[in-house]
């Protein structure tokens, strides 16, 4: 069977220079690998092999050192995400490529369910049905309803991270990064979650996700990508 | 004597120039035309804006007619024509209205409508309305060039918000021909409409200032308001919910004066005097 | 995605100005001063595009020229070259050559300022109804009861409390000045809103709460914004792009993110680090 990729990173490597040291600090090198539709590949390696900075690479938070990244869009266009325009990513961001990190920056104000569903928002669904859809995500993902309506600046780790994950899977993006999203969930919890991702991947999303344990690349990803620990060049 | 001074005391080159002022003036109805006040033998605030204007368009056939507050013999309106009877030998005056083709007035507009073969002149002390909320005359006059009157709107809103209603007495101001602003020179609001669509030219005049400014016959004058809070002028209703009459004329279609009489209460009579006075006659035969 | 603004070239000197003047100041030099003619090379070839509902953020220190960028964009200045398009649905006007009629236009109408002393965004001596009633009435909304009920609509939307409608916003809070200059500023609903450190010198409880509204005012409105900040913080919640400058040149753009956590330049580099 034939398979269109959606991602290809060929290549890839990040290094970071730095200024002030005068010293260059390598991250990532020489990645290569694809993404298909509706299958999770699962970044694995020890710490400082550079992981988040592949995904943080193709959501252009990173800019790489070299290497290409060439999404296909869904309009069918191959563009190198390395090179795009910042105006082209930031539509991508908001229609086709979603990124749930570890971190919930939010507005101190903003309710709950509004951070949940603002990827609706910003694609133009009405606040009563991005709310709606917020609210089911929400409840799949054992938040108790009486914080919704809250701004989730107070909640639990784990609460912020759940919250963090529905607003990522909300808006079904065709590429999902994933950076560590069980990391601080129980055992319960982190079914669900798995539950959830394994229905977005029958949906068509594919994605890249990161995990803290081996066991649950077992249970989840279709494939891994294994990093080393970058060379200590100088 | 006469050799001493040329006729309305003026010279000749003034008076070109303050007409050509005065032909810029009613082609552009509203904006200040710029001029070069001249010394006047009496202090300027006297109503030398207007007497220059007058000595530059009175001529051996013309009647005047000087009023201040209404009144032909108020002592500057006496003074004033007492001034033009001696510079200007031959030309006539009048306190009657109709017999009038040039009226100096300071005040007031007269109660019955100017006709198309008469001028009105205006004394003017502060010709520029926006001078309350733009202290730089560079700026005035680039919002007069724009037609920027949204801060003198502010001022009516201000008004509004505290009063109720608009609260300005005097020198109201209004749009001519529908762009430039003007203050029509402390006139009361009951005056503001006789210049809109007037058969006579109403000229204006400021001498400390130095400029002249001009409503054109059949011209617009719009006193500035908003849609739905109009303007209003003074109605005169009494505490019984009628209007008020003058006290000598009777007449119920005039802008009167209060005084408080011997007795200490308040009475009514025209400010118009000429008005009142012809009233009087027609009542009496 | 439709484009609102298109900046090329622009630059700003004040001073006399010599042949000199861009080729020896800047980063690289570490002065904004020229040395020949000693000119003050406030801004140089900045050169960028906005879109609609986008906000831009432009970052450094004082003296790197970001405020100087948005007072020529607002017409607070004239610059000294460059260019900048404003799109108007299917109208193009380029702003540096306007006349003084039509850029009043374009100001009162299609733009809206809001600058970090509420002293130059209001007028102290009239009501903050009255601020916002006079760029209504510049707008030729002429209607005394339509003008009360936007106004306390505006007010209500950008929480200050009605009831203090009617006092002079010398006498309010900071923040709540702040609060009045974006009623003021919205009351046209313009489609591009500038913000210069709209948030310095106010508390941080006070600094978030504004933040806030500005957002869900720009998810509401879908308006586009220049935000002119030194803090961080501010354009990693409202930016989605951002322009590092210093003496007067751009050092850095890019997606406001990657600018934060994979800043490239020395400078940026050094900015971030030294963050709160």
């Amino acid at each position: 069977m034939i398979r269109n990729q959606i991602l290809s990173v060929e290549n890839l490597s990040k290094s970071f220079f730095l200024h002030e040291q005068k010293k260059i600090i390598p991250s990532s090198s020489q990645i290569n690998f694809k993404a298909y539709p509706g299958k999770l590949i699962a970044l694995i390696g020890p710490t400082g092999a550079g992981k988040s900075s592949v995904l943080k690479c193709i959501y252009r938070t990173y800019q790489q050192t070299s290497g290409r990244i060439i999404y296909k869009t869904a309009a069918g266009d191959s563009v190198d995400l390395a090179l795009a325009s910042d105006h082209r990513v930031l539509e991508l961001r908001r229609n086709e490529i979603g990124f749930v990190t570890q971190f919930l920056h939010t507005l101190p104000r903003q309710k709950t369910l509004d951070v949940v569903a603002m990827p609706l928002y910003q694609q133009g669904v009405s606040r009563q049905q991005g709310r709606e859809q917020a609210s089911k995500l929400l409840a799949e993902l054992n938040i108790p309803k009486q914080l919704w309506e809250v701004p989730p600046a107070t909640f639990s780790g784990g609460e912020k991270q759940r919250v963090n994950l529905a607003r990522g899977l909300i808006a079904s993006p065709r590429l999902l990064l994933l950076d560590e999203p069980t990391a601080s969930l129980d055992a319960q919890t982190t079914d669900r979650v798995l539950r959830l991702i394994q229905r977005k991947k029958d949906q068509g999303t594919a994605m890249l996700a990161i995990f803290h344990h081996a066991d649950l690349v077992k249970r989840i990803a279709d494939d891994v990508v294994e990093l080393t620990l970058p060379e200590k060049t100088h | 004597m006469s050799s001493a001074i040329n006729f309305a005391f003026l010279d000749e080159y003034a008076k070109r120039e303050i007409r050509r002022s005065v032909l810029k003036a009613i082609c552009i109805p509203g904006y200040q035309v710029p001029y070069s006040s001249r010394e006047m033998p009496m202090g300027r605030g006297f109503g030398t804006g207007g007497l220059q204007l007058t000595l530059a368009l009175i001529g051996e056939d013309d009647c005047l007619k000087v009023i201040d507050q209404g009144s032909d013999d108020s002592v500057n309106a006496v003074n004033l024509r007492k001034f033009v009877e001696m510079t200007c030998p031959g030309i006539n005056t009048t306190t009657r209205l109709q017999e009038a083709t040039l009226i100096q007035s300071r005040h007031r507009i007269p109660e019955r409508p100017l006709l198309a073969h008469q001028i009105l002149v205006l004394q003017v002390p502060y010709p520029d309305a926006l001078v309350i909320v733009e202290p730089s005359e560079e700026k005035r006059k680039t919002m007069h060039g724009e037609a920027d009157y949204s801060r003198l709107l502010v001022k009516l809103y201000e008004d509004i918000v505290k009063f109720k209603e608009i609260t300005i007495s005097h020198r109201y101001p209004t749009r001519i021909n529908g762009h430039y602003i003007i203050d029509p020179s402390p006139i009361p609001r009951y005056d503001v409409p006789k210049l809109n669509q007037s058969e006579s030219l109403t000229l204006l005049g400021a001498g400390r200032e130095k400029k002249i400014y001009a409503v054109p016959p059949y011209c617009s004058a719009e006193p500035l308001a908003f849609n739905d809070v109009p303007f209003r002028i003074e109605d005169f209703t009494g505490a019984n919910g009628e209007r008020r009459t003058c006290m000598i004329c009777s007449t119920s279609n005039s802008f009167l004066d209060e005084f408080i009489d011997e007795q200490g209460s308040r009475v009514y009579q025209c400010s118009d005097s000429d008005y009142c006075a012809q009233q009087q006659e027609c009542v009496h035969g | 995605m439709d484009k609102i603004l298109e900046v090329s070239g622009l630059s700003q000197i004040y001073g006399p100005g010599c042949d000199q003047c861009f080729t020896c100041t800047g980063p690289e030099f570490e002065t904004n001063i020229c040395k020949h003619c000693s000119s003050i090379v406030a801004l140089h070839d900045l050169t960028f595009d906005l879109y609609k509902g986008e906000i831009l953020g432009i970052m450094g220190e004082s003296g790197s020229g970001k405020s100087t960028a948005v007072k020529c964009l607002y017409f607070d200045q004239m610059p000294f070259g460059g260019s900048a398009i404003f799109f108007n649905n299917k109208e193009q006007k380029h702003l540096f050559t306007l006349n003084p009629a039509q850029r009043r236009s374009l100001r009162n109408q299609h733009f809206g300022m809001v600058y970090q002393n509420p002293n130059l965004g209001l007028n102290f001596d009239i009501s903050a109804g009255g601020n916002i009633a006079e760029r209504l009435l510049m707008n030729r909304v002429l209607n005394y009861s339509e003008i009360r009920s936007r106004a306390h609509e505006l007010l209500t939307r950008t929480e200050v409390l009605t009831e203090r409608m009617d006092e002079l916003p010398k006498n309010f809070s900071g923040g709540m000045q702040q609060r009045v200059q974006i009623a003021k500023a919205l009351s046209t609903r313009p489609s591009l809103l500038f913000l210069d450190e709209v948030t310095t010198g106010l508390d941080l409880s006070v600094q978030a709460k504004i933040l806030d509204l500005i957002l869900e005012i720009q998810a509401e409105l879908d308006t586009a914004m220049i935000v002119v900040t030194h803090d961080l913080g501010v354009t990693r919640l409202l930016a989605g792009r951002t322009l590092v400058m210093k003496y007067g040149r751009v050092v850095e753009s890019g997606l406001t993110d990657q600018i934060l956590e994979d800043p490239q330049h020395a400078y940026t580099q050094q900015l971030v680090a030294s963050a709160l």
